[in-house]
């Protein structure tokens, strides 16, 4: 029996499992399983996770959980709640998203967010202390003493 | 000895397109965003595996750096595709050739076997050309 990747043009192999990658990243906030996301490359769901870790190095579940934390940071960043960042990327649990959020990114999603909102006031604050000196200067930044004042 | 590089600059038309087109487009984090007066913003965004290397969005804007006429010889040279910044590297040239497409990213030559290597050439929002291949094992 002849594989898919010989019957089918290279490209067009390609062209299904990316769609199927942009199906996650667009859909990543519902509740996806594997069918979902093989259907929508119409692999069979063995041949498509061997296809997708082949090509982007992890299996469609974990490339999703990537995307889902990704986001995670992406609301927190936004002020969202944790709870509501949780369901919003497509968690049930409160308990298991912390839980891999930390393991993923080290701290936990509250850690998370307050240490963005201190750098971000800190930005708005003091600007000159984020950008290298010989830019600031080359730019004649370096030179407006209202800097400090702007918020 | 020099051990590394930190930050290196891209001339854009404008920071807001930059932004969308490296940060959706592209999948880049955003480092730094300082914004100030209007017209100095301290852009820098970094490649996802890559968080040490910060690139610098820079507005063309008349100033110190670009006097008089320069900015606009400065913009003019940029939306023509004058200026080729760098090599991105990817895993999989292919897969990537055609995300990048459907996110509507222009290619100026498709993934192309060459005597040097596999590689496409795409161009950003303001009209700088990157090459992207694939990675190289040594």
């Amino acid at each position: 029996m002849t594989s898919a990747a010989q019957t089918y043009p290279k490209f067009y192999l390609y062209s299904r499992i990316v769609k199927a990658k942009l199906f996650i990243d667009s859909n990543y906030h519902q509740n996806l399983d594997l069918e979902n996301i093989s259907d929508e490359a119409s692999f069979s769901k063995f041949h498509f996770i061997r296809l997708f870790k082949s090509i982007y190095g992890k299996t469609p579940h974990h490339y999703l959980t990537q995307v889902r934390i990704e986001k995670a940071k992406h609301f927190l960043q936004s002020n969202c709640t944790v709870t509501d960042t949780c369901f919003k990327v497509g968690f049930d649990s409160i308990t298991s998203f912390t839980g891999l959020f930390k393991k993923t990114v080290g701290k936990t999603p509250s850690e998370y967010q307050q240490l963005y909102c201190l750098r971000q006031d800190q930005i708005k604050a003091q600007p000159l202390r984020f950008i290298p000196g010989c830019f600031a200067s080359q730019k004649g930044w370096a030179e407006k003493s209202n800097f400090e004042e702007v918020r | 000895m020099i051990t590394k590089m930190n930050h290196v600059s891209v001339f854009v038309l404008n920071q807001d397109s930059a932004y969308d087109f490296y940060v959706n487009k592209l999948g880049f984090k955003v480092h730094t965003d300082a914004s100030m007066e209007p017209g100095m913003r301290w852009l820098t965004v970094c490649p996802p595996e890559q968080p040490d290397l910060q690139i610098s969005l820079m507005s063309i804007e008349e100033g110190m750096m670009f006097k008089g006429e320069a900015a606009n010889q400065m913009r003019e040279l940029v939306k023509n595709g004058t200026f080729g910044f760098g090599i991105f590297e990817c895993n999989d040239l292919n897969a990537t050739y055609e995300e990048m497409k459907a996110k509507g990213v222009v290619f100026k030559k498709p993934p192309t076997k060459e005597f040097y290597g596999y590689e496409a050439l795409f161009s950003d929002d303001s009209g700088n050309w990157f090459s992207l291949g694939e990675k190289q094992e040594a």
